[in-house]
């Protein structure tokens, strides 16, 4: 049942529990309590928002970098990772198969904002071997939802 | 002497009466704001990788006609899916025929089987087209009631009292629109039963079979001894929602697939090209698309369902296909004055369940194969229009 309506919190988040409940036939009470206990031991990490900030006027810029690191006894890449992640320039970091290790994506107000972030903090630190930081020119999809909003259906209001 | 005047319309077509809630269709094509809830089809496009993929089609210039009885590739994957889905081997050269819709199966299968005055057998309230393709095809159609309390089945019995020496076939349609309505194995196979026993044949309308929700769809063709006896159709519009594409198909004895084959052949040559391609698509990938849209039309009957009885009309739990079909009884109303004041008074389209037959008087059909939250708003209209009523 967590599964469901996780989903559906998922596509969208301000789902009442009791509307939850209705769409999955469960009592309202059990859905509160599974949802309580998703939330509290981070199944749920956070409700956000996905916002078109383009639209919205505010520009930013955005940055995919590769990180090639050199993995540590003991700690493997995670220990290199958190010291990147800590940062709060790096908005989602990941590791990866293949010809490198580490993808962060940064976003910062200018570009020479997030260029300073490479250069002076990132590139600096001790394990990482190289970087190459790719900008985003445009964004299409965002989690799934497309920025120029989808299509239309169009029915006809009434067939039989 | 003059000849006696004749009209310039034949006899047969003059049988035929056209949907009495045209006027109701105008209505709501003129008015702004509407929510309807009277829609038979997805609010779904079609999933992108089936579209991608006849867009790839077109571009390398698969525009001309296919085979009379569908491409093979198609009727390939068909044959693979019945297998795989009821357990059912049907030959792809001879067995099975590529229809423009189940539309088109269901008038090639009446006249491939139909004399003139044969009686087929069918439920009402039923879709719209199953009397009306039997008449074209000059049968007659004997309609048994089917009630709420039954859960809208046919039922054995009531088919066999109907049976005379002009009835040639039992014509069934579940999961059911208008009610929404699933048929169970055992009330199915004593329709088979009495199939067998008057040697009838079995038209079985699958189209909804994909959209089934905690049940599980029988196929009356995988009935024992079955599969000879019956047109088994089906088709890609509401599974995959593909409804403007117009393909479906008839799996059937090859006696009877011969026959309708000789129908389509002349008058329809072959279904389009484009839309078999991108069945073969659905067939081949589109089941995880397919899951996903029934959970979402899952959450949204629950919710339609629970709405209705909350604004007190009482509703049947549908099991199948995407429809509720509540009843207004306690309205006063006769069901089309609840439709046409519905849409006047609050916008709500809805289609009265007399369309579908006398046994459709007092109810409605909504369909929940739509936005949750226009259902919602849909809702809150009709719950302030039924209050007024109830004065």
């Amino acid at each position: 049942m967590l599964k469901e309506i996780l989903k559906i919190l998922e596509s969208d988040a301000r789902t009442t529990p009791a509307k939850i409940a209705t769409m999955t036939g469960k009592p309202a009470a059990e859905v509160n309590k599974a949802i309580k206990k998703a939330e509290k031991d981070g199944t749920i990490l956070k409700y956000k928002t996905i916002v078109n900030w383009e639209k919205a006027g505010n520009e930013q810029v955005s940055a995919l970098i590769e990180v090639r690191v050199a993995p540590q006894r003991d700690v493997g890449f995670d220990s290199l990772a958190e010291r990147i992640y800590r940062f709060p320039e790096a908005r989602s970091v990941y590791l990866l198969s293949g010809t490198y290790d580490l993808l962060v994506l940064v976003t910062a107000k200018t570009m020479q904002e997030a260029a300073n972030f490479v250069t002076q903090k990132l590139a600096l630190i001790e394990g990482v071997q190289g970087t190459t930081t790719h900008f985003l020119l445009k964004k299409y999809k965002e989690d799934g939802e497309i920025l120029a909003g989808g299509e239309e259906t169009k029915r006809q209001p009434v067939i039989l | 002497m003059p000849k006696k005047s004749r009209g310039v319309t034949s006899q047969r077509v003059s049988q035929i009466t056209p949907s009495g809630i045209r006027r109701f269709f105008d209505l709501v094509a003129s008015m702004e704001g509407v929510i309807s809830l009277g829609v038979g089809e997805p609010d779904f496009a079609t999933p992108w990788h089936i579209r991608e993929a006849a867009i790839y089609s077109l571009e390398k210039g698969y525009t001309m006609y296919t085979s009379n009885l569908g491409m093979p590739e198609l009727r390939r994957e068909l044959s693979r899916h019945l297998k795989y889905k009821y357990g059912l081997d049907y030959d792809p050269a001879t067995e099975l025929l590529i229809t423009i819709g189940v539309s088109e199966g269901l008038d090639l299968a009446n006249r491939a089987i139909l004399d003139p005055g044969d009686e087929v057998i069918m439920a009402d309230p039923g879709y719209v087209s199953y009397s009306s393709c039997v008449v074209l095809a000059g049968g007659s159609p004997v309609m048994v009631p089917t009630y709420e309390k039954n859960n809208f089945e046919l039922n054995a019995d009531d088919i066999e009292k109907r049976i005379t020496d002009k009835t040639k076939a039992i014509l069934i349609g579940y999961p059911a629109n208008p009610t929404g309505a699933v048929m169970s194995r055992d009330k199915l196979e004593k329709i088979a039963e009495v199939a067998r026993r008057h040697k009838l044949t079995v038209i079985s309308d699958e189209i909804y079979s994909s959209l089934v929700y905690g049940v599980e769809h029988t196929c009356a063709a995988s009935l024992p001894r079955m599969k000879e006896s019956t047109i088994l159709l089906g088709g890609f519009s509401k599974a995959y929602a593909m409804t403007g594409w117009r393909i479906g198909y008839a799996a059937a004895s090859k006696e009877i697939i011969g026959a309708m084959f000789k129908i389509h052949q002349y008058t329809i040559m072959c279904a389009p090209t484009m839309g078999q391609v991108a069945a073969i698509e659905a067939l081949k990938s589109g089941d995880n698309s397919v899951n996903e849209m029934v959970a979402d039309y899952n959450r949204r009957r629950l919710f339609m369902v629970k709405g209705l009885k909350k604004i007190g009309l009482p509703c049947f739990e549908p099991r199948g296909a995407f429809y509720a079909f509540p009843s207004i009884k306690s309205t006063g109303l006769s069901s089309e004055e609840f439709a046409e004041k519905l849409i006047r008074e609050e916008k709500v389209a809805v289609v009265p369940g007399s369309a579908f037959g006398e046994c459709g008087e007092g109810y409605i059909r909504c369909c929940y194969a739509t936005s949750l939250a226009d259902i919602e708003e849909a809702l809150a209209r009709m719950g302030r229009f039924v209050k007024r009523c109830k004065g």
